[in-house]
């Protein structure tokens, strides 16, 4: 179900056939590596973990959606795409755990990664900060005359935030070629909907800033899908931003519905499913041994890359640790 | 060479690096068509049309937040903030984002950007138009942070902080944005980042300025100097990371040393410069080295010239700290 508020083009390239499975099979992979972690931070042995359950089908249908020249900025909860761009999960669990294996030298909090393979940008905790990021770099590549879109994620408790005004007033004013995803679970940690906002919903919040806005099902991986590939449609004519907000719920498992869709086109089996399942479970349980038995980054690390190169004071501070030997 | 104010020094190194480097552009708020509300920017919107120079909405955060992402696609983006005062909507995009790019991302990305940013009182401009907030970015990991004095600085350090790979924050003392003139090459050259400048050599007191503070600190060194006190002024130039090899070695010359700045004096910078004097050349010092600040107080409109660290002040701290 997509309703807009202007006429949108349908998208290309519709989503079917090895796509869907492919996707699904990153869908299982997600929630399998989700429960796992949330597992591991139970038990004490993964100092945070952020969740995406029943988002994989808002998260893997966006990311579907991109060109490979278009870019993703995440905020910590979007693994899942990164991992289907193929950032490999080997250096996502590096990340993860904080290892030397980590691209961001275990600087981080899980979630927070950056990968330039996977075209996904440097994330962090503050909340709606890379919107505005998103906006200036599809801004950017509009002047260069390139064609690449920006697509923002954030959840619903963002649009409270000032960078959410200020990204979208700034993408309205400059036509720029960025898609914001809002992701609506319902929920910012305690708070509800309700409480971010007293309108009837997100995406209408476009309006104010003269982009469309579009509501979609946030646990149908085809309507995500078709959303976000209309919007960078829309984009990509010059027409700039969209606002899709994507409605999630724990009451209707987005994985359930795509599994469905396979077994009736015949693409998918209760052994594929079980042999599938398993494959993800190894693959992960040998990828979780890796990344927990690499070493944590060296310490003198710690001074690198503040600046391109280390001031006199870092220098000084790096010698005053190494003075100080365990 | 042709003789220019800092308005003037600063314009034509914009002028120049933009004509250098396709990816230089200019954003904030009144720099296009106006050409920026000091004049800064006058021109640039002619000659580099509006994809260049760009009139943005009258947002601070969203100025900052849309230069790192135009930085992250591999443009170099020279917001200007109309007044520093204005920098704190922007600044956690600053603090938590611009300078830890290269960082949080293991040096997988870095945003560089130059925000250029008038500081500084004394113009009648009252709270919200006078304040120097220099401390809050040296505090902050990953940024530099420069403010020069005359407009030969003004430019070299411009054209430095412009192709320097780390995000500098490019304060300018618009207290003598007009009154500092002096002869400025035309065409290329830098002033290097991290290095102080005697700006008047002594043997007596160490005075330690920069901004518009400096000519106060000059001022007072002169009268010091009939009272047969020689200071030795320092022009920090780039206040972070500083220039620590000049600051010890005029230190061990002089054994005394007086920091003026005109932000409020706690934890202001010159707290840093005084426990890296403490640190540094503290079997040298032949007096406690001393702070001449603003007060701890809000920035005051009719009293600024009380408020501000002026000749006045400085002079009598810099004939204690020389009799200690």
């Amino acid at each position: 179900m997509v309703a807009t508020v202007t006429p949108l083009r349908a998208p290309d390239a519709p989503l079917e056939g090895e796509k869907v499975l492919a996707l699904y099979k990153h869908m299982v992979l997600a929630r399998t590596l989700d429960e796992r972690l949330a597992q591991l931070q139970k038990d004490g042995k993964l100092g945070s973990h952020l969740s995406a359950a029943f988002e994989e089908a808002a998260i893997l249908g966006a990311v579907a959606a991109l060109r490979e020249q278009d870019w993703v900025f995440h905020y910590g909860r979007e693994a899942a795409g990164a991992l289907y761009r193929g950032m490999p999960l080997a250096a996502y669990l590096s990340h993860v755990f904080g290892k030397v294996g980590d691209g961001g030298k275990g600087r981080q909090m899980p979630g927070t990664f950056a990968s330039r393979a996977a075209r996904f940008a440097s994330a962090s905790a503050p909340i709606g900060t890379q919107i505005t990021h998103a906006v200036g770099f599809a801004w950017a590549a509009k002047l260069k005359k390139d064609d690449v879109v920006a697509l923002a994620c954030f959840g619903e408790g963002a649009t409270s935030s000032g960078d959410f005004h200020t990204g979208l007033n700034f993408a309205g004013v400059f036509k720029a070629p960025v898609v914001f995803l809002c992701r609506n679970n319902g929920w910012a940690i305690s708070v509800p909907a309700e409480r971010q906002t007293a309108a009837s919903s997100f995406w209408l919040k476009g309006i104010a800033y003269g982009i469309p806005g579009v509501a979609v099902d946030g646990n149908d991986l085809f309507a995500v899908h078709k959303a976000v590939a209309s919007a960078i449609q829309r984009a990509t004519h010059g027409e700039g931003a969209t606002l899709i907000e994507a409605t999630t719920s724990r009451k209707d498992d987005p994985l359930h519905r795509v599994r469905q869709h396979l077994e009736a086109r015949r693409l998918w089996t209760e052994k594929d499913e079980s042999e599938h399942a398993g494959r993800v479970r190894a693959e992960i349980d040998v990828a979780l041994a890796l990344a927990q038995s690499e070493p944590a980054p060296p310490r003198e690390s710690m001074f690198d890359d503040v600046y391109r190169s280390a001031p006199w004071h870092l220098h000084e501070e790096r010698e005053e640790l190494e003075k100080c030997r365990k | 060479m042709p003789e220019m104010n800092m308005v003037g020094a600063i314009n034509d190194g914009l002028r120049h690096e933009m004509r250098r480097d396709p990816r230089v552009i200019v954003m904030g708020e009144d720099v296009g068509k106006v050409g920026g509300v000091f004049r800064v920017t006058q021109g640039l919107f002619d000659e580099f049309g509006e994809d260049r120079v760009i009139d943005t909405p009258l947002s601070e955060g969203g100025i900052i937040g849309t230069a790192i992402g135009m930085a992250l696609y591999g443009m170099v983006p020279v917001p200007e903030i109309q007044f520093a005062d204005f920098i704190y909507p922007a600044f956690d995009q600053i603090v938590s984002e611009l300078a830890k790019m290269r960082y949080r991302s293991g040096g997988e990305y870095a945003s560089k950007i130059v925000i250029r940013a008038p500081v500084g009182g004394g113009i009648r401009g009252g709270h919200y138009h006078s304040q120097s907030p220099e401390a809050l970015f040296i505090h902050t990991a990953g940024l530099k942070v420069v403010c020069p004095s005359n407009p030969y600085d003004a430019k070299g350090l411009l054209l430095a902080s412009i192709r320097d790979p780390d995000p500098v924050l490019f304060f300018e003392p618009k207290r003598v944005y007009r009154a500092a003139k002096g002869e400025v090459p035309e065409g290329d050259y830098t002033v290097e980042l991290g290095k102080a400048a005697i700006a008047r050599p002594g043997k007596h007191v160490t005075v330690i300025a920069w901004g518009a503070m400096l000519y106060e600190a000059l001022a007072a060194a002169e009268e010091a100097a009939k009272q047969g006190v020689e200071c030795e002024v320092l022009d920090l130039r780039t206040l972070w990371p500083v220039d620590i090899d000049a600051i010890v070695a005029s230190v061990k010359k002089t054994g005394r040393v007086v920091v003026v700045h005109e932000a409020p004096k706690t934890c202001g910078f010159g707290a840093e410069l005084v426990a890296l004097v403490n640190e540094k050349a503290f079997v040298h010092l032949e007096a406690p080295p001393v702070r001449v600040a603003g007060f701890d107080t809000p920035f005051p409109y009719s009293l600024e010239m009380e408020y501000l660290p002026l000749a006045h002040r400085i002079l009598p701290a810099v004939l204690d700290t020389a009799r200690f």
